[in-house]
């Protein structure tokens, strides 16, 4: 578990996690052209994501496609957040987002 | 549209063969996958079927098994019984590493924004969680807890 909030402590690190939550299943090349980064450090904040597995990987013939792999997440998720917050946390989370969206609203 | 792709791997204390009746026998599966099992003959061509282990025994989710290679990858088509036109693919692949396994579970083919595709993403994270404490201590968790509002039942 220590891996995981390792890897999560680093905003590039997050971005990625960011960007494969939009898209699943990406090349280097694809990630590298979201971020403003070089190649080398892509691929050094992927091998750290790896390694604690929160991104996984998959050869698609010649493709090596990147994944974002929620188990680590949901492991954590189970270990402190118990059944009965769930409810009141989602009421908070679509409050907020409701008021959130009045606001660009005016 | 693209369609969307859900990966999850994990690592399991087990053998290939043991997590490979877990997935294929349903008495074995529902001790971890909400009192369901997967129900087939797992021949290539076969058709499976996802069943309630209760005596009303409701079918759930049909399909039919693309590629079976015991102990090693089982592929499946998948669609939900209320809506047989919405056809994904789910693949298991099953990879011994040391004394552990590693465990893919590929869902593809989804329609983004569908309720199969909210669906099996609130799922199957608590399928794979359940199924690893029961390969590794003999019990599943219960896969509906505290969830009121999950989209599996929502639409029933």
């Amino acid at each position: 578990m220590e891996a995981v909030f390792k890897a999560l402590a680093d905003k590039s690190r997050r971005e990625l996690l960011d960007q494969l939550h939009k898209s699943n299943g990406q090349t280097l090349g694809e990630l590298c052209d979201y971020l403003d980064m070089t190649r080398q450090a892509v691929t050094k904040h992927l091998a750290l994501l790896e390694s604690a597995n929160l991104v996984v990987t998959i050869r698609r013939g010649r493709e090596k496609l990147h994944y974002l792999n929620p188990m680590p997440l949901h492991e954590i998720y189970e270990r402190w957040i118990g059944k009965y917050e769930r409810h009141r946390l989602q009421a908070l989370s679509d409050l907020k987002k409701g008021l959130e969206k009045n606001q660009k609203g005016k | 549209m693209k369609k969307k792709e859900l990966v999850y791997v994990t690592f399991i204390r087990t053998t290939p063969k043991k997590l490979w009746d877990a997935i294929t026998k349903p008495e074995f599966a529902r001790k971890y996958w909400g009192g369901m099992g997967n129900v087939s003959t797992w021949k290539k061509g076969a058709k499976w079927e996802h069943v309630d282990h209760d005596e009303k025994g409701l079918v759930r989710l049909v399909g039919k098994v693309l590629e079976c290679k015991p102990p090693k990858r089982l592929s499946l088509s998948w669609a939900s019984v209320d809506d047989l036109k919405d056809v994904s693919r789910v693949t298991f692949e099953i990879e011994p590493i040391e004394d552990m396994v590693r465990l893919n579970v590929i869902h593809d083919r989804l329609k983004p924004g569908s309720s199969m595709a909210k669906g099996v993403a609130w799922g199957w994270p608590r399928v794979i969680s359940s199924m690893k404490t029961y390969l590794e201590t003999g019990k599943g968790l219960n896969v509906f807890a505290g969830d009121d509002e999950s989209p599996c039942e929502k639409n029933n």
